[in-house]
């Protein structure tokens, strides 16, 4: 069992015969992703690493029904994608592109519908180890296991995947929601995920500077959660005002320190580690392994 | 990117929104001019920097109009240091001179992307000026994404915060003025603090702050020429110019990690250890050999940096070719720099070797608490 995506999941990629999106492909293909083809406007009727190439999302739907869509296109035009995508009716749109404006995603937000989940943009994807990867990260370190790992960040999330591997508790799915302000699905949304799922045990978040979703998944955590949680917030020590690289981790005046998340977390049960090497560590703890 | 003030005020008179005769001078010689030219018995002399708290920092004053070229003299070229500035404060390059405005009291209005309310949010107070963090909540209003906004919600924000008479009129079209320079800025915040209402009901906007959405810089070509680079770090410009992100801190131990989580998360590490980072620096996720050896480089050129602590995931890119990359930039680095390198992932123990071979001056290790460590104790001994 996983959450969102498995070995059947049939997946679309825009942006297809782009640099990014051909070599991720072709790297999600040799992890054994179902690629079923992809949208490039103006290269539709062509094909590309052996699969079609549409000009729209519709008629890539009407032609190979896809579960899910990736998105690599350029920041400029990526909301429109994800706007498409939702159109056309997929219940699954994971965008990796980083850089799209905060208005245009604010205007996502407004018009996706509820039968399609968002999952990012500015992230490195979802992946159900051994099964179906959907983004950028490197499959090679991922191990069929019974960890749920949730993160804002992108390599960050690499350490908890590499830790829970070795320390032998493997990972059923890995949802990075994106370092941007504004995004698709949050943390609460896959607590509910991984708390549903029967093949995953424990649940590892992964969260940093800037906002209040911390906050609220240790409200959610405390009411909803009865699977083991550890938590790692990156940013103990990044000053206030700024912008730590993704465009979300900001402190602003006393709002979204790392200390309020910690403590939030702790409050609701949740084993917070101070270092991001003890992650595994202590999960495999809680776990009893 | 932020605004200076008198930028912003330039923006919002273009739309309407009433702001105080100013002149802005760049150099002393200009000041008699500008007083002269504003002809009032004082005025007020007002530092051009990007952060607030620049009334208690001296930064703000108002003076005689005798005294202002005097006054103008202990500012400009100084280094202003706010409660909001680095400890090295920022450069006064410019000052804004205006008129005093009488104030029968002080507004605050903003209008702010709110992450949490996936919206733009207006907020109001009764409130402004320096006492605004301190006094009642602002009143907050959710601006609809779809909808957008009418005019008559900024006079009900009016009423809300209890204005009355012809105030509330103004207040009104203040608020529509804001909301519409926000969306069309692409603004995360527009923020007038204080919005001086007068004796006769009308408002002035006393301070400006504008920061635009850096992602949407691409299609605000005309906010391009506003950009002040000696108002941030010159090498924050410089890794903006070369696409890395950079944060000077004022530590000693130089980091350059791939991924801003892990970045912000070897900070953590170097502080738990009992060092001090010099800065926040990220290669970005999927880095190259050519930017982590432009990115050493950069940090090299620190004279503060007494270490250099590489944390490269490598994931999609390789260890070996960021070896072969450090090894590079180490060869032309001009200075006996220590380096401390956790290198792990695809092809690690490939890159790891080629480090040894290549006679790298430091440590490589594969912890990330290790690495820590190392770093901040060849600061100690350095």
């Amino acid at each position: 069992m996983s959450v969102l995506v498995h070995k059947e999941t049939r997946v679309l990629c825009q942006g297809f015969t782009g640099k990014q999106g051909t070599f991720h492909c072709q790297q999600a293909l040799d992890y054994g992703t179902r690629i079923v083809g992809g949208v490039t406007p103006g290269k539709g009727g062509t094909r590309h690493l052996e699969r079609p190439v549409f000009d729209t999302v519709a008629e890539a739907v009407a032609a190979v029904e896809p579960d899910a869509s990736v998105i690599y296109v350029p920041a400029p035009m990526a909301a429109d994608a994800i706007l498409e995508a939702a159109s056309a009716g997929i219940a699954l749109v994971v965008c990796i592109t980083e850089g799209i404006p905060v208005a245009d995603m604010l205007r996502v937000k407004a018009l996706l519908p509820a039968t399609t989940r968002l999952i990012g943009p500015n992230c490195p994807g979802i992946i159900t180890s051994g099964e179906c990867k959907i983004g950028i990260m490197p499959g090679s370190i991922h191990e069929r296991g019974v960890v749920g790992i949730v993160s804002r960040s992108g390599t960050l999330t690499y350490e908890a995947v590499a830790q829970t591997t070795a320390e032998g508790l493997g990972q059923t799915t890995c949802i990075g929601i994106g370092g941007d302000p504004v995004h698709g699905l949050g943390f609460i949304d896959c607590l509910r995920l991984f708390e549903a799922d029967p093949a995953t045990e424990g649940i590892l978040l992964v969260g940093e500077i800037g906002g209040a979703q911390e906050e609220a998944a240790a409200e959610y955590i405390r009411e909803h959660v009865t699977k083991p949680v550890v938590a790692y917030i990156a940013g103990t020590t990044a000053p206030p005002g700024r912008r730590m690289g993704h465009a979300g981790a900001v402190i602003a005046g006393t709002l979204g320190t790392a200390q309020a998340k910690k403590a939030a977390l702790a409050e609701a049960g949740v084993r917070v580690v101070d270092s991001p090497a003890h992650m595994g560590r202590a999960l495999a703890k809680r776990l009893a392994r | 990117m932020r605004l200076h003030e008198y930028q912003a005020k330039a923006l919002f008179a273009a739309r309407g929104i009433a702001t105080p005769p100013g002149v802005v001078v760049t150099r002393v010689e200009e000041v008699t001019a500008a007083v002269a030219a504003l002809s009032v018995p004082r005025c007020v002399v007002k530092a051009q920097i990007h952060a607030g708290a620049r009334g208690k920092a001296g930064g703000v004053r108002e003076v005689a109009a005798d005294e202002a070229v005097a006054h103008a003299e202990a500012l400009l070229g100084t280094r202003l240091v706010t409660t909001q500035t680095a400890s090295d404060g920022l450069p006064v390059d410019a000052l804004l001179i205006e008129a005093p405005v009488p104030a029968a009291s002080e507004l605050y209005l903003a209008c702010v992307l709110d992450r949490s309310a996936g919206a733009r949010v207006l907020l109001a107070g009764r409130e402004g000026g320096m006492g605004v963090e301190e006094g009642e909540k602002p009143v907050s209003r959710v601006i609809d994404t779809l909808r957008g906004f009418s005019p008559y919600q900024g006079r009900e924000l009016a009423k809300a915060i209890g204005l009355s008479g012809r105030a509330v009129a103004g207040f009104g079209d203040t608020v529509s003025a804001l909301v519409g320079l926000a969306g069309g800025l692409d603004a995360l915040l527009v923020e007038i603090n204080p919005l001086i209402l007068r004796e006769d009901g009308t408002l002035v906007a006393g301070d400006a702050k504008i920061e635009i959405d850096d992602n949407a810089l691409f299609r605000q070509p005309a906010l391009e020429a506003l950009r002040d680079p000696r108002q941030g770090d010159a090498k924050d410009e410089e890794a903006r110019a070369r696409g890395l992100q950079y944060i000077a801190l004022d530590g000693d131990i130089g980091c350059l990690v791939n991924g801003a989580g892990l970045a912000m998360a070897t900070m953590d590490l170097i502080a738990q250890a009992g060092g001090r980072p010099a800065n926040f620096l990220d290669v970005g996720g999927g880095t190259t050999a050519q930017k982590v050896a432009e990115a050493l480089t950069l940090l090299a050129r620190d004279p503060r940096v007494k270490v250099v602590l590489v944390n490269i995931f490598g994931g999609i890119v390789r260890c070996d070719l960021i070896a072969e990359g450090l090894l590079l930039a180490v060869s032309g680095l001009g200075r006996p720099l220590p380096i401390v390198v956790r290198l792990v992932g695809t092809r690690e123990e490939e890159g790891r070797r080629a480090l040894a071979n290549g006679g790298l001056h430091g440590d490589v290790t594969q912890s990330l608490e290790e690495a820590a460590q190392l770093a901040v104790r060849r600061a100690q001994t350095s």
